[in-house]
């Protein structure tokens, strides 16, 4: 997993409540075998003004152009600012996947579905609860300045403004410190067991001298 | 030293550390792959950049969707034709060891392994299929696992694990005449039910186990999962042994003689301590067919179906009513008036030679009666296959009636071209009677390859011996 430290980048604010995991990916990408790849669905139905299908060519089909990711303004965000009960619904992973896929590294909001939230960990995406009034502020301030970029610092759990912008944003925010660091360090659950490598050589070591037949090279 | 089980043994020998949450980090010699559950497993190693930790633990063939005729003509479901297209990309960028769809040795995952000694006693091995308990026939640790842990196995070698509790499963005695391997996994199921086994890892012992073959043992360890236990495991001895000795993958030389000696330890220690024990006469158990939607619903082949109306418990009363209606049947019928529309022999739990030499020496000489639509016969491997071939088995089973297939689970799961229609009736020598597992309406009785032979020929289910 990519590890997250610090970014500078555009926020795309998505102005809604309740955005369900079948918003993010619909689920007839499901049935693809992979997991990367989802970043031209995300979100399909609102980014696109025709039903999205499997195997179709994206770059052919005609986007929907008051969808607030289409702007150019927004291009290139790697920010997300949603509203509460980000991420319900079902708990496939996809819906991080897409998210990832498409550029995303920090979604902020003032609260978030449970599985969601883990998933995002678990994929390098870092999601941030802050409190409603906070998460409005950051609305305005993004909306009213084009150009205006964020940076969120996971060392410092700051989220600050650079020079460029008019508005002072210096917001502090809480995380889990497992979490922190996890992904600080670029950690997934198999990141956390390769970090025993150690144990895990030592113990085929031994096991050679035992059971000598399971380490043939066959 | 505590006495331990077999169980025990097999983790002990295998906990690279113990974490502080309880859980344990637990090393995997072998891991068995198919198309169904490691797309998304090989793709996250290529997102993170990570290469097979040990790429000689693993194992891969095609065998849920691939088509059991016609192989010539590839595979016509596109979805089915980008899994198995895939698992081969994949074990050709990766360097995995895999038996393609032309390759004589493929076949089901759990055929496959054993019959090739990938399956060793003393070993841990995982699939992402809940059958891999299937392996704990040879005294090894074997659990199905999900996509995520198939990935986290190919990076680490490991798996960050809980341990179960020991329970052990006892039949005693000798068994009845006809009785098979498939009719006491059934008598198991259906006595402690198809949750009595959650929680646990049952040991399958005593004498009736010990008489069984190898095929016999991986058939009863196949269903453990249907009494809810993930792993199902029988102590290694002289059967185990002779079974693996001279197959591809097993040690041979003076490492064979270390292996064998090694593996000699793996049974239960006498005084061992089982948190709960079930024991079954074998002299009680009848050849068995089941007449509900799940495994625990199973009577023998001289009983009657039961009636709803003798269950106290209303959950109970309620399930078997609902599982009456889905299979069209009636209270008070004898089971052996049950007509049948379809047969199926094959599938991870009986496709193994054993099981088409009992399927043959029922149907020699003999016809599928006029009533059933189709009798398949799908041998669980390509090599099993050739050997049916050899020893003229695949001719008399034609000369019945029954089609020869190509290997591969087929009608099992129906995710292949193999499946029933609504309210067709199936004898199938399969391990889930789920609504729909044979497709959609279908109405599965799970019984024994002998059995569904019988009941082939018969047109309904019946006792072998009054054929
Ligand atoms: S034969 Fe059936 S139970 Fe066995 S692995 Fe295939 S689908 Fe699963």
């Amino acid at each position: 997993m990519e590890k997250f430290t610090k970014i500078t980048a555009i926020a795309v604010p998505l102005d809604r409540v309740n955005v369900d995991t079948d918003a993010i990916i619909p689920k007839q990408f499901l049935k693809s075998i992979k997991r990367s790849g989802f970043g031209p669905n995300l979100f399909d139905e609102w980014r696109y003004l025709d039903l999205g299908e499997p195997g179709m060519d994206n770059s052919q089909r005609s986007v929907n152009p008051d969808f607030v990711l289409n702007k150019a303004r927004y291009a290139n965000a790697q920010i997300l600012l949603a509203r509460d009960n980000f991420g319900c619904g079902s708990s496939r992973e996809h819906a991080p996947w897409a998210l990832e896929d498409f550029g995303i590294r920090v979604i902020i909001a003032p609260s978030f579905a449970d599985i969601f939230y883990n998933n995002c960990f678990k994929n390098g995406i870092l999601p941030i609860i802050l409190p409603e009034s906070t998460v409005d502020e950051l609305f305005q301030v993004v909306e009213a300045q084009e150009g205006a970029q964020l940076t969120v610092d996971l060392v410092q759990q700051t989220i600050s403004s650079d020079d460029s912008l008019s508005h002072n944003i210096d917001i502090r925010f809480e995380i889990d410190q497992f979490r922190r660091h996890c992904l600080l360090e670029g950690l997934d659950e198999i990141g956390l067991t390769l970090a025993h490598s150690d144990d895990i050589r030592n113990y085929e070591n031994k096991q050679k001298e035992i059971t000598p037949w399971l380490f043939n090279t066959r | 030293m505590t006495a331990k089980t077999l169980y025990d043994k097999l983790w002990d020998s295998h906990v690279v550390r113990e974490n502080d949450d309880g859980t344990s980090l637990l090393y995997i010699d072998r891991q068995l792959i198919h198309e169904v559950t490691s797309p998304q497993a090989f793709e996250g190693l290529r997102i993170a950049n990570r290469q097979p930790w040990k790429l000689s633990a693993n194992l891969a063939t095609p065998d849920h969707n691939v088509p059991t005729t016609d192989r010539e003509q590839g595979i016509a479901d596109p979805i089915a034709k980008l899994q198995v297209d895939t698992l081969d990309e994949n074990c050709d960028l990766f360097g995995i060891t895999e038996f393609k769809m032309d390759d004589i040795r493929q076949g089901i995952v759990h055929v496959v392994s054993p019959e090739q000694g990938a399956t060793l006693p003393g070993m841990t091995l995982v699939c992402g299929d809940s059958h891999t308990s299937t392996h704990g026939a040879f005294g090894t640790l074997a659990f199905g696992i999900g996509t995520s842990e198939v990935e986290h196995v190919l990076a680490t070698q490991c798996l960050i694990q809980k341990k179960s509790k020991n329970m052990l499963v006892q039949v005693n005695g000798r068994l009845n005449a006809g009785v098979t391997a498939k009719d006491v996994i059934l008598a198991i199921i259906g006595k402690i039910g198809t949750a009595g086994g959650t929680g646990y890892a049952i040991e399958f012992a005593g004498d009736a186990i010990r008489s069984l073959s190898m095929e016999g043992r991986m058939t009863l360890s196949n269903m453990a999962i249907e009494a809810g236990a993930r792993a199902g495991m029988i102590a290694v001895d002289e059967t185990t042994i002779e079974f693996v000795k001279d197959r591809p993958y097993a040690p041979r030389g003076e490492l064979w003689q270390s292996a064998a000696e090694y593996w000699q330890n793996f049974h239960s220690d006498n005084g061992a301590h089982f948190y709960k024990t079930v024991t079954l006469e074998a002299s009680d158990i009848q050849p068995q067919v089941t007449w509900g939607t799940s495994p625990e619903m199973t009577m023998s082949i001289d009983d009657t179906i039961p009636d709803p109306a003798m269950e106290n418990d209303p959950v109970k009363k309620d399930g078997m009513k609902a599982a009456l209606d889905y299979m069209g049947l009636t209270a008070g019928t004898p089971i052996n008036e049950v007509p049948v529309d379809v047969v199926f022999i094959g599938s991870c739990t009986n496709s193994r030679i054993e099981d088409i030499r009992a399927a043959a020496e029922i149907a020699k000489d003999k016809k599928v009666a006029d009533g059933v639509k189709q009798a398949l016969v799908v041998p669980g491997s390509g090599l099993i296959k050739q050997q049916a071939e050899d020893e003229g088995l695949d001719k008399i089973l034609t000369d019945a009636g029954f089609e020869w297939r190509e290997p591969g689970c087929s009608m099992c799961l129906a995710m292949n071209a193999d499946r029933l229609e609504p309210q067709e009736r199936c004898a199938s020598t399969s391990n889930r009677n789920f609504e729909g597992r044979q497709g959609q309406g279908g109405r599965t009785h799970l019984v024994s390859p002998a059995m569904a032979a019988a009941a082939a020929i018969a047109g309904h289910f019946v006792r072998i011996d009054t054929l």
